[in-house]
């Protein structure tokens, strides 16, 4: 037993590791990325061979993962929350075919928005997909919950999902650590229909899904992570606090017992005996839960045909949207706030931006030289730092949406009739979503260019490998691309007329263009050159 | 006894690096600790903040309550006062005088300082000069933690030992360096 330094992410990687995982599969995302970087850096994982290589994108990550647990291994996928929307296919089937080793499925969502597109909450694909979710409140319950998660998932033959978010996926705490265990021996399904999921045999898998429902709700009500403290005196109030939102009730009142009765949900479906015995002793509840209201709506559903009053998020107790911390909870708990001074107007905002020397500014403005005579208004983007292509100075894209859609969109637009229709895609966001795009393209010679920013990295979550790397010219012309509309050159200010030159002819070109701006991102530059003090 | 400290710049400007350091020394303690940082794409050049917890007790919340700061401890002067809504009212505000200018318009630095002054518990000195005089260029954060330290209740040794842990696998020259930076720190 070790007492470790780790970042909520880390300690559930760490959790893995010592639970016998045999593969981590995923695609960076901020804030789940740590996860599988922690397993790479692992001199653990690298001694007992764990499978800990980036995949090409979630929902490949989901599938490779269901093909390990098929062998009887113990496997792990971790996304972003958005990226669970590219893997719903396989994870929603997952929850037929169930597991056979133990699959956990670690989902980081992003309350608040720090660094994505939109805010979702994962605890809905668990209850959509009826299969047990696991939400730590600490980087210690991280830890744990990993033995805990498959453990549970191969007494069922389940998935189990497990919900993190940001502040919890990147603080750090201490980690006592457990004796680690062997990982499993190879041993296919007993049942060789497990994971065939025809119509005849998905119906039956469907049924009991639906029959294991009561045994996840006894499993929830014995956790070790739930607790139901009845001892508050004050009954005017019963608290209902899921995950983080724990540890800001405990912080309200300082570490000092609560005067209310409090029921602790770190594990779904809800334990539903304990809320009704809490609801039926209390004058009235309040939901704390980090992300939407999932557990307010549900108590509000079953409310066991009373009308006491439920807050939270939906009667503005707690602020509809956005990430909680402890002034919103103290708040709501009718405590006194704390305030210091307000920020001074001398202030500026000081929004991310593009690295010195970044290659995409030099591509942007290029671009945007181009494009002048046609106006704005022509660019589709992707997701990934040359988003940031939007900010002044370069004010060069019109779309973000999700990964992929810069040239699916250029060509709906294209489609409609625009011209010139601009697709800007990162490299690493090329290889997870962007070669179906552009077989769409090719398919019908749709008249696109498509820019692949190539900076040889996947450079928004710190710099981790892709799976095109190194392929990019020979995939496009596999797909259909003409080779001398593949176009290639290196995005520096000595190289403006070459530049202007190819956006020029490409945008000129009726048909498929590739441009392919290559130079390194310097973040990852400066780290393989690193011989200075880390900072 | 518990430390909330709010460290405060841009991105790449090594306060985690800073806050390892006190960390390490508050676990030499024996005490506990939680250490909320930003990732992702905040990371480019934007605004970055980590709200360090140290406490001989256990510390429940990853954020610091607004108004419970111990101290604003910043590599950037316009940075320092971003976070002023979290400084207790007895709380120190210790800042980097040198402004980092990424954004388009940055604002009249003497208005900067004039605001950083307006608090009797301030320090505010140039990390970055005295960095470049005891020959530690890239230490300024490390002299910025040394003008901390006293109002945080650490010693310059304990200190100085969590950066020799830090720093062990970086060699001597880098350890030194660090150690000059920090002593000129201590005595700005």
């Amino acid at each position: 037993m070790e007492n470790m330094m780790l970042l909520g992410d880390e300690a559930l990687a760490q959790g893995a590791l010592d639970a016998g995982i045999s593969g981590f599969y995923g695609y960076p995302g901020t804030p789940s990325t740590e996860i599988i970087e922690y397993a790479q850096r692992s001199k653990q994982a690298e001694a007992n061979n764990v499978h800990r290589t980036w995949s090409s994108n979630e929902k490949t990550a989901m599938e490779t993962a269901i093909g390990m647990s098929y062998t009887g291994k113990r496997a792990l996928v971790t996304m972003k929350h958005v990226g669970l929307n590219v893997a719903a296919d396989p994870f929603m089937n997952s929850a037929f075919t169930g597991a056979n080793g133990g699959l956990l499925v670690v989902v980081a969502d992003d309350p608040s928005m720090h660094s994505s597109q939109n805010e979702q909450d994962s605890r809905f694909y668990g209850k959509f997909a009826m299969i047990p979710v696991l939400e730590p409140s600490n980087q210690q319950e991280c830890y744990d919950m990993a033995f805990h998660g498959f453990e549970l998932s191969e007494k069922y033959k389940v998935p189990v999902l497990i919900r993190l978010t940001t502040r919890l996926s990147h603080s750090r705490a201490g980690v006592k650590t457990r004796q680690a265990l062997p990982q499993n021996q190879m041993k296919k399904p007993d049942d060789l229909f497990q994971f065939m999921l025809l119509p005849a045999v998905a119906r039956k898998k469907y049924k009991h899904l639906i029959e294991l429902q009561k045994d996840f709700e006894q499993e929830s009500k014995s956790s070790p992570f739930n607790s139901c403290d009845m001892s508050g005196s004050d009954k005017s109030l019963g608290i209902v606090a899921t995950g983080l939102a724990y540890n800001y009730l405990r912080e309200a009142y300082q570490g000092k017992p609560i005067p209310h009765p409090v029921v602790k949900i770190c594990q779904y479906p809800l334990p539903v005996k304990e809320l009704r015995e809490l609801y039926d002793s209390c004058d009235s509840l309040l939901v704390l839960e980090e992300g939407m209201p999932l557990v307010e709506d549900m108590l509000k559903g079953l409310a066991w045909k009373g009308s006491k009053p439920i807050k939270g998020r939906l009667d503005g107790s707690i602020p509809r949207d956005g990430e909680l911390n402890p002034n919103k909870v103290a708040q709501a708990l009718g405590l006194p706030d704390t305030m210091g001074q307000p920020i001074p107007e001398v202030v500026s905002p000081r929004p991310p931006a593009l690295c010195v020397g970044c290659p995409h500014a030099d591509s942007f403005l290029a671009l945007s030289e181009a494009l002048k005579e046609y106006g704005r208004g022509h660019v589709f983007s992707d997701i990934g730092c040359y988003t940031l292509g939007f900010m002044p100075p370069y004010n060069a894209i019109n779309s973000c949406v999700d990964m992929g859609a810069s040239i699916t969109m250029a060509k709906g637009a294209s489609d409609a009739g625009l011209y010139p229709a601009v697709a800007v895609i990162g490299d690493s966001t090329f290889s997870h979503s962007g070669m179906t795009g552009l077989l769409d393209c090719i398919y019908e010679n749709a008249n696109v260019v498509i820019v692949i920013l190539d900076n040889s990295t996947t450079g928004m979550t710190g710099g981790q490998d892709y799976t095109a790397f190194g392929k990019l010219e020979d995939i496009c012309a596999g797909l259909g691309v003409a080779r001398e509309h593949i176009r290639v050159f290196k995005p520096l200010k000595a190289n403006w007329d070459e530049m202007v030159a190819v956006y020029k002819e490409e945008l000129a070109y009726e048909g498929v263009s590739v441009i392919i701006p290559r130079r390194e991102c310097v973040q990852t530059l400066k780290k393989k050159n690193k011989m200075e003090i880390p900072s | 006894m518990k430390k909330d400290i709010i460290l405060g710049g841009v991105g790449g400007q090594g306060i985690l690096t800073i806050a390892t350091i006190i960390g390490t020394a508050a676990l030499k303690r024996g005490w506990n600790l939680k250490q909320a940082e930003v990732h992702g794409m905040s990371q480019r050049g934007g605004d970055v903040q980590s709200h360090l917890r140290l406490s001989d007790s256990p510390i429940w919340s990853d954020l610091i309550p607004f108004g419970q700061a111990d101290m604003i401890l910043a590599v950037e002067p316009m940075e320092a006062l971003r976070y002023l809504p979290y400084l207790a009212s007895d709380g120190w505000l210790i800042a980097n005088k040198t402004p980092f200018k990424n954004i388009a318009v940055y604002p009249d630095e003497e208005k900067i300082y004039a605001e950083i002054k307006k608090y009797t518990n301030h320090v505010l000195i140039d990390a970055d000069a005295i960095a470049k005089e005891v020959k530690a260029n890239r230490a300024m954060n490390i002299v910025v933690l040394g003008a901390a330290i006293k109002h945080l209740g650490f010693t310059a040794q304990e200190i100085e030992e969590a950066i020799k842990t830090i720093f062990a696998s970086k060699g001597e020259l880098i350890i030194e360096a660090n150690l000059r930076a920090l002593k000129a720190g201590i005595e700005a």
